[in-house]
């Protein structure tokens, strides 16, 4: 498997790198859908500049990175497209790793054991994965990854969402190896940089708990005293960060500049979001009403997912990671292709989908939308906002009905698994199943 | 009597050996920062000595003055002779005139004594002993590189008759210099290179440099206004330019130790005057740059026709030293060129402010420009016109103009209303204030007819995500089982009433 990953990385830096050379690269780096106020590179020119100016770079609206970020790029801001291309090769090569180990722990533990305890009905031998059909999924996964063009038009912006997701990567490799002390630096590092990752503290404890077999029982005190382990390391890392952070620029700044940003979102630059332009047309009276709604709104999901899919949290972790690719408050097309990413993992559940063409072709007529608007809106004058807001809510409706469609045939599959393929009304006709 | 022998003797061997001549050493060092914000620093050290090599016994004690010149003008017969070596071209338009000029590579010119008969045999035998003393391959010089300039080159000492057949001028513009010839020449100083100005001479610093040119010039000069006596001068001098970038790191800040990794501790005992000379003529009251440590002495000087004026560090003075026993001069400047204040913008809060103190250059066109990204806002921070645009204010430029006629600085005197608002503090420039245009920049606008609708259809995106997630979290799937249409009821109903079978 060593020699095709190799090719695709090879591959993928090829076109990374040609675009890089071209003129395309000062288009992309403009285009609001791939960056936005919190990933722009200009801005971390900008808060290189200021510092170098010996303004603070927080002193203005401008630069809203934290500081870890201004300093990784004090030294290597003349490498930046290097940086850029290996953090993508990162995120690849974690995918890639974590999702083999995941598939041999499919394999393994679960069809084995509930084979051999003979818990599946026998008709629904067909829904079995068989390891020779999951032998390609790591390398689909890291494909997907890197010849997205939603990641590569990333990569080529140099937007520091490719450095969020290659932290994210390792998260998901190191939780999935069962490594708890580096999944809890990992996923500090991902809260620290925006604090929408805090959401994946559930599935990371679900998946190291159920890796160590302690049973998921709120009234076990075993339960009790792994989430207390976690939380531990996880805030102690956390805190650790936030001093350090304040000792390299020696002051409180950048927290109001980088967390009062994200959740207060006072910046409407139009992305493929849904904040924007609801804010730009929020009465005032219920401004802060709403903007804690749609913060909520985010946070929100966790609880309820989490109890309903405690036995699957690797599944899970892809459900959050799309929540929070939609729902946060500045999205990019790169926090989009990270979960994108994830999907080959549940290529066995295509037979259940519902909606998938239908989402496609949205997605797609979407992405080739988005210019043309942008360019109608804000150049040739003809069009204005609300066609561009249209596309918006039809981009994040697609996504939507993508992410639930996969967690429906998700579901159903279990349903299956537990009940049987074939299902038969009580008069022997075939049966519909309904969500009741 | 015998007590009057010892004083006998003592006044014999002084009279000896003040016989031999008043030898005076002394040493200056003169740095001259550059517009560019590069340093110049000259060198100078001249030996006197009252002696008559000419004549039949050989000079045998030397005190201060090099035995291996001293040979050299005896047996080549020399009346003067100016070497120099030189690494880089002097950059006039940028750094001024050097105090003493000299062309790349390396240049030897020698007057030689009537009593020579054959000139070019001692010009030959000269350059092959001088590429000796100074490990340069000077060894090169013929007669092809040789020539007898007629009309320049005059002596520079004491001029009897000039005929100018006694003159060789020779340069090998190919010479280069490195530390085989500092050395040799440093040699040469009485206090070779272990006191005085002469410990900053470290290779590794003078020849990272722009421009590096070591000389040597031997003169008889005289004593007094008559020429009663003469004495023979030699001098020593080295220049160099250190570049502000390559050595500076870009600071506008030079001191001693960058300049030469060094600082100095004492004066050369053997000098009579020790001194360094920093010109701060364009810096009358220390507004371009700082001299510290602070010194009270200051000299002028007619320099290349131009009076200029210095600050003087004597180093014969303890003083000069202060308590840590060495002298680290620095030079910062005060303001670097191109002073920027900004402060950026905090949304709905305060506005970018951008100062720039800028020197445009004469006859130029200088640009400045702004990145800048247009933002969106909320629909109510809009005026009622949107889409006439929004002004950002004139720039302001303010300058002090230099003024053709003298400006009058006395403001009670009577002047018109319209030429006494701005005041005048200089007679040779006045205060301008110039303001450009206005800009009128269209910012995207939000549609302003669409708040309730805005928010309904992103609450039924939101409402879509969180009804279809609800669904599959709270639901679970169940075999469906048919229900009876309404239709199908009603119609079993009145079956019913009739009495007939119902429907299936």
């Amino acid at each position: 498997m060593a020699a095709p990953l190799t090719l695709l990385l090879v591959v993928a830096v090829t076109i990374r790198a040609a675009l890089y050379r071209s003129s395309l690269a000062e288009v992309i780096a403009e285009r609001v859908e791939v960056v936005s106020p919190i990933t722009a590179w200009k801005r971390v020119i900008e808060g290189l500049a200021l510092l170098d100016l010996g303004v603070s770079p927080y002193s203005g609206d401008v630069f809203h990175e934290t500081p870890l970020v201004i300093y990784l790029f004090h030294f290597l801001v003349d490498y930046a497209e290097i940086t850029f291309m290996l953090a993508d090769v990162i995120s690849a090569i974690a995918l890639y790793l974590a999702v083999k180990e995941y598939n041999k722990q499919v394999v393994r533990k679960k069809q084995k054991f509930a084979l051999e305890a003979d818990r599946y009905p026998q008709d629904c031998l067909e829904l079995i994965r068989s390891p020779k059909e999951m032998l390609y999924i790591p390398l689909k996964v890291a494909m997907f990854y890197l010849l997205n063009p939603f990641t590569i038009l990333s990569c080529v912006a140099k937007s520091t969402c490719g450095l969020n997701n290659a932290v994210i990567s390792l998260f998901i490799l190191t939780t999935i190896k069962g490594n708890a002390l580096l999944s809890a630096v990992f996923l500090c590092l991902a809260t620290y940089q925006s604090i929408y990752p805090l959401t994946l503290c559930a599935p990371a404890m679900l998946y190291l708990m159920q890796r160590q077999y302690i049973p998921v029982n709120y009234r076990r005190a075993s339960f009790w005293w792994f989430v207390v382990q976690y939380l531990f390391m996880y805030l102690g890392s956390l805190f650790v960060l936030i001093c350090l952070s304040f000792f390299l620029l020696g002051s409180w700044d950048y927290l109001p500049s980088v967390y009062g940003f994200i959740l207060s979102v006072p910046d409407l630059t139009p992305n493929i979001g849904l904040f924007w332009y609801f804010f730009a047309e929020m009465f005032e009276h219920f401004r802060l009403f709403f903007l804690c709604v749609f913060q909520i709104n985010v946070f929100f999901y966790t609880v309820p997912l989490s109890i309903k899919l405690k036995d699957h949290p690797v599944f899970l972790m892809f459900m959050q990671l799309a929540v929070i690719s939609i729902f946060k408050s500045y999205p990019t097309v790169g926090d989009i292709a990270l979960y994108m990413a994830l999907l080959p993992v549940w290529s066995h559940l295509h037979r259940f989908l519902r909606n998938i063409f239908l989402v496609s072709c949205v997605l797609l007529a979407c992405s080739v939308l988005f210019p043309v608007l942008w360019h109608l809106w804000i150049y040739a004058g003809s069009a204005n906002s609300n066609f561009y807001y249209a596309i918006t809510l039809l981009f994040n409706v697609a996504q939507i009905l993508l992410v639930s469609d996969y967690f429906y045939a998700f579901l159903r599959r279990e349903h299956h698994l537990i009940h049987g393929l074939y299902l038969k009304k009580k008069d022997g006709s075939e049966a519909t199943l309904v969500l009741k | 009597i015998l007590i009057y022998i010892p004083i006998f003797v003592f006044v014999l061997l002084r009279k000896l050996i003040k016989e031999e001549g008043e030898n005076d050493f002394q040493e200056e060092l003169v740095i001259r920062p550059l517009h560019s914000g590069d340093i110049y620093a000259s060198f100078q050290f001249r030996t006197l000595w009252e002696t008559d090599f000419m004549r039949e016994n050989k000079v045998s004690h030397y005190r201060l003055f090099p035995k291996s010149l001293g040979q050299v003008i005896s047996k080549f017969s020399v009346r003067e002779l100016h070497i120099s070596f030189t690494q880089g071209y002097w950059r006039t338009m940028q750094w001024g005139q050097p105090f003493l000029p000299s062309p790349p590579g390396a240049e030897l010119w020698v007057w030689f004594q009537d009593s020579v008969t054959d000139v070019d045999a001692a010009w030959k035998e000269l350059t092959n002993v001088l590429s000796g003393i100074f490990c340069a391959s000077l060894n090169f010089i013929d007669s092809t590189n040789t020539v007898q300039p007629s009309a320049s080159f005059k002596p520079l000492g004491i001029v009897n008759e000039t005929d100018h057949r006694f003159l060789r001028y020779a340069t090998l513009p190919r010479e280069i210099v490195c530390t085989e010839n500092l050395t040799p020449w440093k040699k040469l100083l009485p206090c070779g290179s272990k006191a005085g100005l002469a410990v900053l001479l470290k290779s590794e610093k003078l020849f990272h440099s722009s421009f590096f040119s070591q000389t040597v010039h031997i003169r008889p000069v005289c004593q007094d206004r008559e020429c009663k006596t003469t004495s023979w001068e030699l001098r020593q001098t080295l220049n160099v330019v250190f570049d502000l970038h390559t050595s500076g790191q870009g600071k506008r800040e030079w001191s001693l130790f960058k300049m030469f990794s060094r600082t100095l501790t004492e004066a050369c005992p053997l000098a009579s005057s020790s001194k360094i000379y920093i010109d701060v003529t364009d810096n009358p009251q220390e507004e371009y740059f700082e001299l510290s440590p602070a010194t009270p002495l200051l000299s002028q000087a007619v320099v290349l026709g131009d009076r200029r004026t210095f600050s003087v560090y004597d180093l014969t003075q303890q003083v000069t030293f202060g308590t840590v026993r060495s002298l680290n001069l620095l030079i910062r400047w005060k303001s670097t060129e191109g002073y920027i204040h900004y402060q950026p913008s905090k949304d709905r809060m305060r506005p970018h402010l951008l100062e720039m103190l800028v020197q445009l250059p004469p006859h130029s066109v200088t640009e400045v420009t702004v990145q800048f990204e247009r933002a969106l806002l909320k629909w109510t921070e809009y005026t009622p016109d949107p889409n006439h645009g929004f002004y950002v204010g004139s720039s302001v430029i303010s300058a002090l103009v230099p003024s053709s006629v003298a400006m009058d600085t006395n403001i009670t005197q009577e002047q018109p209303l319209f030429s006494s608002f701005f005041p005048c503090k200089e007679e040779s420039s006045y205060f301008v204030r110039v303001y450009t245009e206005p800009l009128l920049v269209n910012l995207p606008t939000p549609d302003f007819s669409m708040p309730y609708n805005v928010i309904c259809l992103t609450c039924t995106v939101v409402a879509v995500g969180y009804g279809s997630l609800y669904n599959l979290l709270t639901r679970s799937f169940q075999i469906e089982e048919p229900n009876p249409r309404l239709a199908k009821k009603i119609a079993n109903f009145i079956r019913r009433i009739r009495g007939v079978p119902l429907l299936s």
